[in-house]
Order: structure tokens, then C-alpha cells, then sequence
């Protein structure tokens, strides 16, 4: 299966992510058998006793395990998981920056923010209103030409978010809802077929917005300077210092080719039509 | 074939050994050579392997992507080894103690072929016991903290250990080893630290003037270094180690007296045993060419008849890459003897019955 830059093979006895796979990874292509594959990945239990008793379920990339198990009931979010690790962790031709990526007219919007600040909640709402999904978590920028790389994977929603996004329409699609998860209860949103057919078309950035859903709050639109930006997003790479020289000219290239905004919000009505308004405004 | 294959060490073995061997891969060869790479910390290497062989080109270019990065990585940590060297200097200048530079920074800054696509996870250097407490302090003062804190650790590292507790720098991350020797007190064996010193060599090129007091080990005592790290060790990175031997027997193999100082280091050291388990392995997975009198006065030192066998096996299947394509339940069984045989080398039983069960009673909490 594609996987952002990558192919993998993907072992698994357990129904979850049989079931997970076929819903919101439908519109993926299977790759021939005998092709190159770049990681061979593997759900499973991490022991014969861990199959029985309280059982969990472990991810492995070629044999080794980058994390601790988890209940079985949570293999799903597991590979999910996983296979961003997998990303972050090997693509090293792209600066990769903890973002979600939205491409219309052929530019590219990157919303970063911590966990919590309603970064996918906001990708979905976008998504919903039209715009293509290049990633909801991993922006990869390629060195050489600063464009944004698609991943197009499902999106990632927590908790509340779950029910926001449910409730934007027939067209949003979700997998199983599981719970107790370390982030709380965790589902994931089918990306569009468009966004999946289109996976090998990147994008220039144009836009980054920091994004924070404030509960109840107004919706406020700030610009920020290129240097503050800067420090921000170093934060967020997570192969900036493993690049050295050539992250640093990649995440200044991003940063003057785009208009970079902080919006606070307290509902997605308030800020889709308040980013619609700012790209289409935008004439640059 | 996947037998053969397996048994020498893997495919990524037998490509390093021979290059032109990757000609006749297919995308799933190709796919298992570059997981195999990957998981013993070996693609940079290969990367050089297969240009120096002129096989690089048949590479799909999937998989040349990951060679690429691979190697463009190794010549970034080439650059950050230099320069942590560099700091390193600057924070033991004012005492004047010599400085040797050990396993992947002394490859580095010595310029030898063994560096080539290597990448490096610490700097390990060895000062005169006398000036332990001096250095320890010194570094600690430029900003490297120990990575270890609980007492029982720092007591083990300090009491019977060839090193002090990694540090760690707490800007720039990097870890740092201190030695006093080469090998671990408690194995028995003791070299001549201070012979190890007088041997050592200055480090040679342009603009490395601040690094005056910087050495790196003579030749053969590097390779004996080498050996004991590797043959008294789990063979946690064990094909790795084994192919930095490689290219160490390689390059210094070719010197006319060579050998014969290589041996007659070894019995000075104590270390005859490690270096004949080199001189086998290497030969043996790598190919490395050897004058036939030295291949047959290994091969007739190590061990024979059911513990020489044992061993042979045990060894063999602890130096293949760990990968799932190498992992039947015979290898496992291998590495799990190698880790307890690692423990029974390196402490005598006593030391060893409390220290396990230290560990057995910390892990609990």
C-alpha cells in the first residue's frame, strides 16, 4: 500500500485493522506483489501470553518495536501511529513539519499547533468545505523545491471532535470509534477519493496558520512575523536538527513564500469562511 | 540459495562482501537488502560498498533513495563527529592529559576507510586513570551531564567498568564516553593502559592544531580495541562491528611487519583470543584477504571439538543482521546465549550473581 513517499507491507491478524483498512483505505491501490517495498510493518502480540491474558498488540517495523504495546481493542489508532512514525522517521529528503496540509488553486495552506488546539477538527471542516487534503498530521516539504508533498491519509479526530466532524454531513466518513485511548477516544476520517487519486501531486505553500479552538471564544485573526514564526516551527520539524543547513533554508523558503496567521476561534463556522475569505483574498 | 545466503550473514553480507552480487536482485531482494541494511545500521556503508563496486546503478530507485540519504547522513555525522572532537578539546585544554581517541571518532578523525558511510551514535575517548577525576570534572564544567543517575549504576560504571557513566551534553545532546582502558577489569584480562598511551599515535592532517593533545590507538592495539569490543560484547550492532574490522585488516593488512606486531600485541594484551574470532569472522563473511599463515594460526586457536562447535554456531548466528529475514528461533536462541555469554566474559560469577540480581529487583519497581 502508498504510504506518503513510501510503500508498505502491512501484516496483521487482528479484524480492527481489517476492518479499519477496508473502510478508510479504500480508495488506496494495492501494490503488486514482488514490487520494492520500502518498510515491511506488522501489527501483532508482542508475546504468546500477551494474545491471552489482557491481550495487546504491538507495532513493528521490520521486526523492531519503536513503541510500548497497547490493548488489543487499540490496533487500529496503533498502526496509524505507527506508520506516522514511520514517516517522520525516514523521510528524510522532506522537512518534516508536524502539520496538517490543504491545497485549493493549487497553493497550500499548513496548519500547525499543539495537540489539543483543534488542528484536525479544523483539517476535517476544511476538507468538508472543499478544499483537497495533502496530510492531516506530516507536511513534507521536499528540500529541493519547497513544494508540499500529499500523504492523504485518514484524519485523526479526538474526543468531542468526533461529533463535531460527524455532524457536518453525509459525505464524512468515519471508522470505528475507540476509546480509552492515551488521547482519550480516537476515530479517523476516510480522506476524499480526490485527495487519494491525487496523492502524487504537491503543492506550493501559500498560507501557514496557527490555528486554537477556544471554547466559546470570538474569532481572532493575527498576523505573525517571520522570525517568531520561525522559532514556532522548528518546534514543530521533526528532523530539523538531523538536516542541519538544509532545514534551516527549507523552513525560510516556507516561511517567505507564505502569509502567516494566528486564529483563535470557538466554532468551525466561525473559521472556515474566515480562511476561505483570507486565501481568496489573497492575490498573491 | 536463501540458506547460503543466511548462513554467511545475511544478503547484506554477501553484497558488501561482493558487490556485484546485487546485479542479480530482484525489487523483493532489493526490499530485503535495504531492511537488512537499515536494522544493522549498515546503509551508508553499503552505500559506499556498492559505488566503490560500481553497483550502484542497478539500484531501483527506490531503493537508491534510501542509499542516498543514508550516505548524505553519514557525511553529516563525519562533519558533527569533528565537531564535537573539537568541543571536547576545548573543554579538556587547560589540563594537559593525552586524549585518545577510540572506535568511530578515532576512524573518523584518523581518515580511515572504515569511517566510509559509517554513522556514529557517541564519541568514545580513553585518558590516563590518573587523570579521570580531572577530566570527569572539566567536562562537566563545559555542560555534559551523566546520563545515568541512580547510585547502583554509577557505582557499577565507576567500580568495575573500563569506563565512567555516559554523558551527555545538555545543549547539543551528544554522548560522550570516558575510558580508562580498552576492556572491562573485571574480564580478567588487563592490558597496559599506559603501553596503549605510549603507542598511540598523533593525529595527522591540516588545520587540526587544536587537537595537539589528541591521539588515536597504534594500528594494531585499534584492532585489537575493536575485536575485544565486538567478541566480549552481545553483538548488539555485531555485523556493523565486524565489517569496521573488516576494513581496519584491510587497510593496516598490507604493511609488511603488520602481522607479526598484530600477534605479538595480542599475547602482550591478553587479547589473542578476540583476535583470532576477527581474523575467522571476517574471512569468513567479508572475505578478507589474509597471508595463509595467519588464516591457519586463527582457525588453529580457536576452540575445538563440542565447545569449539557450540561456539561456532552461537557465533555465526549472533552476527547476522537482526531483521525478520534472519530471525528463526535458532538465532534467537544464539542471541540469547551471545548476551548471556557477553556477562559470564565480562564479570567473574560472583559479581555477576549480584549484579543480575540487583537488576532483577530494580526492574520490578
Amino acid at each position: 500500500m502508498p504510504c506518503g513517499p513510501f510503500v508498505v507491507r502491512i501484516r496483521t491478524c487482528s479484524e480492527g485493522i481489517a476492518d479499519g483498512l477496508h473502510r478508510l483505505y479504500r480508495d488506496f491501490p494495492l501494490i503488486p506483489e514482488g514490487d520494492f517495498v520500502d518498510f515491511e510493518v506488522e501489527v501483532r502480540a508482542p508475546g504468546l501470553l500477551r494474545s491471552v491474558v489482557r491481550p495487546q498488540v504491538g507495532f513493528y517495523c521490520e521486526g523492531r518495536a519503536p513503541f510500548k504495546p497497547l490493548p488489543r481493542h487499540q490496533a487500529f489508532p496503533m498502526l496509524e501511529w505507527g506508520l506516522n512514525w514511520v514517516i517522520s522517521t525516514h523521510a528524510h529528503d522532506h522537512l518534516v513539519l508536524h502539520a496538517a496540509v490543504l491545497e485549493r488553486g493549487g497553493r497550500a495552506l499548513l496548519l500547525s499547533a499543539d495537540p489539543g488546539s483543534g488542528k484536525s477538527t479544523l483539517c476535517a471542516g476544511l476538507v468538508h468545505s472543499g478544499w483537497r487534503l495533502l496530510s492531516d498530521e506530516l507536511a513534507l516539504v521536499e528540500l529541493a523545491t519547497g513544494r508540499v508533498r500529499p500523504v492523504a491519509r485518514p484524519i485523526s479526530l479526538k474526543n468531542e471532535s468526533i461529533e463535531v466532524v460527524r455532524a457536518l454531513g453525509g459525505d464524512v466518513e468515519l471508522g470505528t470509534v475507540c476509546p480509552d485511548t492515551t488521547k482519550g477516544a480516537v476515530a479517523h476520517m476516510r480522506p476524499p477519493v480526490d485527495s487519494v487519486v491525487r496523492r502524487h501531486e504537491p503543492a506550493l505553500p501559500a498560507w501557514l496558520v496557527f490555528p486554537r479552538f477556544v471554547r466559546g471564544g470570538q474569532l481572532d485573526l493575527q498576523s505573525v512575523g517571520k522570525a517568531q514564526a520561525f522559532m514556532e516551527m522548528v518546534r514543530h520539524a521533526f528532523n530539523y536538527g538531523f538536516l542541519g543547513g538544509s532545514a534551516f533554508d527549507a523552513l525560510a523558503g516556507l516561511l517567505d513564500r507564505t502569509t502567516i496567521m494566528r486564529a483563535s476561534y470557538g466554532d468551525l463556522g466561525q473559521i472556515v469562511p474566515a480562511i476561505d475569505r483570507l486565501t481568496a483574498a489573497d492575490g498573491r | 540459495m536463501k540458506r547460503g545466503l543466511r548462513n554467511e550473514g545475511g544478503l547484506i553480507a554477501a553484497v558488501l562482501a561482493d558487490p556485484a552480487r546485487a546485479h542479480d536482485l530482484d525489487a523483493a531482494g532489493w526490499s530485503m537488502l535495504i531492511g537488512q541494511a537499515r536494522n544493522a545500521d549498515m546503509l551508508g556503508q553499503l552505500h559506499f560498498r556498492l559505488a566503490s563496486g560500481g553497483a550502484l546503478g542497478c539500484a531501483p530507485q527506490a531503493a537508491r533513495r534510501h542509499l542516498d540519504l543514508a550516505w548524505e547522513l553519514s557525511c553529516r555525522h563525519r562533519d558533527a563527529v569533528r565537531w564535537e572532537v573539537f568541543h571536547i578539546a576545548t573543554a579538556l585544554r587547560k589540563l594537559d592529559v593525552p586524549v585518545v581517541l577510540l572506535k568511530g571518532a578515532a576512524y573518523c578523525l584518523g581518515a580511515l576507510p572504515a569511517a566510509e558511510g559509517r554513522v556514529f551514535n557517541d564519541v568514545d575517548i580513553m585518558v590516563p586513570h590518573a587523570a579521570l577525576t580531572a577530566v570527569e570534572y572539566a567536562l562537566l564544567d563545559a555542560g555534559w551531564i551523566p546520563q545515568v543517575a541512580n547510585d547502583y549504576d554509577q557505582r557499577y560504571y565507576r567500580r568495575w567498568m573500563h569506563e565512567i557513566p555516559p554523558l551527555e551534553h545538555k545543549s547539543r545532546g551528544t554522548v560522550l564516553d570516558v575510558h580508562h582502558t580498552i576492556v572491562p577489569p573485571t574480564s580478567g584480562v588487563v592490558p597496559d593502559a599506559g603501553e596503549l598511551l605510549r603507542r598511540a599515535l598523533p593525529i595527522e592532517g591540516e588545520g587540526w592544531q587544536e587537537l595537539a593533545g589528541f591521539r588515536v590507538l597504534a594500528p594494531e592495539d585499534m584492532i585489537l580495541h575493536s575485536a575485544a569490543h565486538l567478541f566480549f560484547n552481545e553483538f548488539h550492532k555485531g555485523l556493523r562491528d565486524l565489517f569496521d574490522l573488516h576494513r581496519l585488516l584491510e587497510h593496516f593488512g598490507c604493511r609488511d611487519d603488520f602481522w607479526a606486531l598484530l600477534r605479538g600485541r595480542a599475547e602482550e594484551t591478553g587479547l589473542s583470543q578476540p583476535l583470532a574470532d576477527a581474523v575467522v569472522h571476517c574471512e569468513r563473511v567479508f572475505r578478507t584477504p589474509l597471508p595463509e599463515a595467519e588464516r591457519a594460526r586463527a582457525r588453529a586457536s580457536l576452540p575445538e571439538g563440542v565447545v569449539g562447535a557450540m561456539r561456532g554456531w552461537m557465533l555465526r548466528r549472533a552476527l547476522l543482521p537482526d531483521h525478520p529475514s534472519c530471525s528463526t528461533t535458532d538465532v534467537s536462541l544464539a542471541r540469547w546465549m551471545a548476551f548471556v555469554r557477553s556477562h559470564w566474559l565480562r564479570m567473574p560469577p560472583g559479581l555477576l550473581a549480584i549484579h543480575l540480581l540487583h537488576k532483577a529487583l530494580r526492574a520490578k519497581e
